[in-house]
């Protein structure tokens, strides 16, 4: 178990970002997704991610980068040190994939859900040993970004808390764990933020880079709540704001109207080059 | 033949890089700015700075290259332009 192959499930953005970081990190990756195309996009992305972590000093010197295989092949997954499920942000999905993923890996295996909001113990039910399940909440891009949100459900052993954060100290990243619940800490917080931040918008008060601007320079938010939002992904966080929303009753938490024409438009962000600002470098 | 480099092509690519990090970011810098250290430009912004240079000039930022201290400022990425187009040049036709 020197270097235990990660199986990754799920080659959006995050699945590819937690792909880049482990194989960043020397170790073997194996990605699947449902679409051979997604995968094609998602070697591209992992490259173009390998020299974005090694340009800003984000990879640890001398490591030889890990192998990434793809795979549309669930079954590939059989031998795997430790699993993550990052698929769409969906309840109902990541149940019925990790009830399936538990039947295919050792036991002993972790099973981590990479989730911006979905609390893990409503997954727990359906995985044959609830106690290997426990949860992550990466942030975007996950190899540049060294902060880690675990959660530990209520039925998480803690031999699956220890073995995930001895991983994520070899993938170089420092972890908070906190309890089960919508959101977490980060998204309860951060969401109905960025909400707002689009509220704010379509009421006239600002523009988006007046918003962005106010919250850096004022309040020391790093990029503003709405490029954040490019950088997550409109339809990621409109997808988390519903759970939470459904969960905790929270109206500041119902997608505004902004976020939820912007997903119609197809305008999701850095992903698709255009979100609240536009990215044409970046795209394609 | 085009990749023969003129030394008075450095304040051309300055400009151009300049204009683009204007339109980008909405600061205008200068040409010894750090961009990072002055808030400009962040850990996101740095790979679009790459991918702008190795477009706009055709050429490939690899290895012990592809550092940040390279793009710092314009006129280190414009250095490090014309040091790539240098080499280009001379190991093709020339």
């Amino acid at each position: 178990m020197d270097d235990p192959l990660i199986a990754v499930l799920g080659a959006g953005v995050m699945g590819t970002g937690i792909s880049t970081l482990a194989v960043g990190h020397g170790l073997p990756v194996v990605l699947v997704d449902v679409d051979e195309a997604v995968l094609e996009r998602a070697r591209a992305a992992t490259a173009t991610g390998l020299r974005h972590a090694q340009l800003v000093g984000a990879l640890p010197p001398g490591r030889a980068p890990g192998e990434l295989r793809t795979t549309v092949s669930l079954d590939d997954i059989a031998a795997a040190g430790a699993v993550v499920e990052a698929v769409t942000e969906r309840a109902d999905l990541k149940t019925e994939l990790l009830a399936k993923v538990s039947t295919l890996v050792r036991p002993g295996t972790p099973l981590i859900s990479n989730t911006s909001g979905i609390p893990i113990d409503e997954i727990a039910e359906c995985v044959q040993r609830p106690g290997e399940l426990i949860g992550t909440h990466f942030m975007n891009p996950a190899y540049l970004i060294s902060m880690v949100e675990v959660i530990r459900g209520r039925r998480t052993a803690e031999a699956t808390v220890k073995s995930v954060l001895a991983l994520l100290g070899r993938l170089g990243r420092r972890a908070v764990v906190v309890r089960d619940a919508p959101g977490f800490v980060t998204s309860r917080l951060l969401h109905p933020m960025i909400n707002d931040a689009a509220r704010v918008v379509s009421e006239g008060t600002a523009t988006v880079e007046e918003v962005d601007t106010l919250m850096q320079g004022c309040l020391g938010h790093p990029t503003g709540p709405l490029r954040t939002a490019d950088l997550i992904g409109i339809d990621n966080l409109v997808d988390s704001l519903t759970v939470l929303h459904a969960r905790t009753g929270d109206e500041r938490c119902r997608p505004s109207e902004l976020l939820l024409e912007k997903v119609r438009r197809g305008e999701l962000g850095r992903k698709s080059g255009l979100g609240f600002y536009v990215y044409r470098e970046a795209a394609s | 033949m085009s990749a023969e480099v003129h030394p008075e092509l450095a304040s051309v690519v300055e400009e151009k890089i300049a204009a683009f990090v204007a339109e980008k970011t909405g600061t205008r810098p200068e040409v010894g700015q750090d961009l990072f250290a002055t808030g400009v430009a962040n850990s996101m912004f740095a790979l679009e700075l790459v991918v702008f240079l190795e477009r706009t000039y055709a050429v490939t930022v690899a290895g012990a290259d592809l550092q940040l201290p390279n793009f710092r400022t314009i006129g280190s990425m414009a250095a490090l332009v014309g040091r790539l187009r240098a080499e280009a040049a001379a190991d093709g036709d020339g």
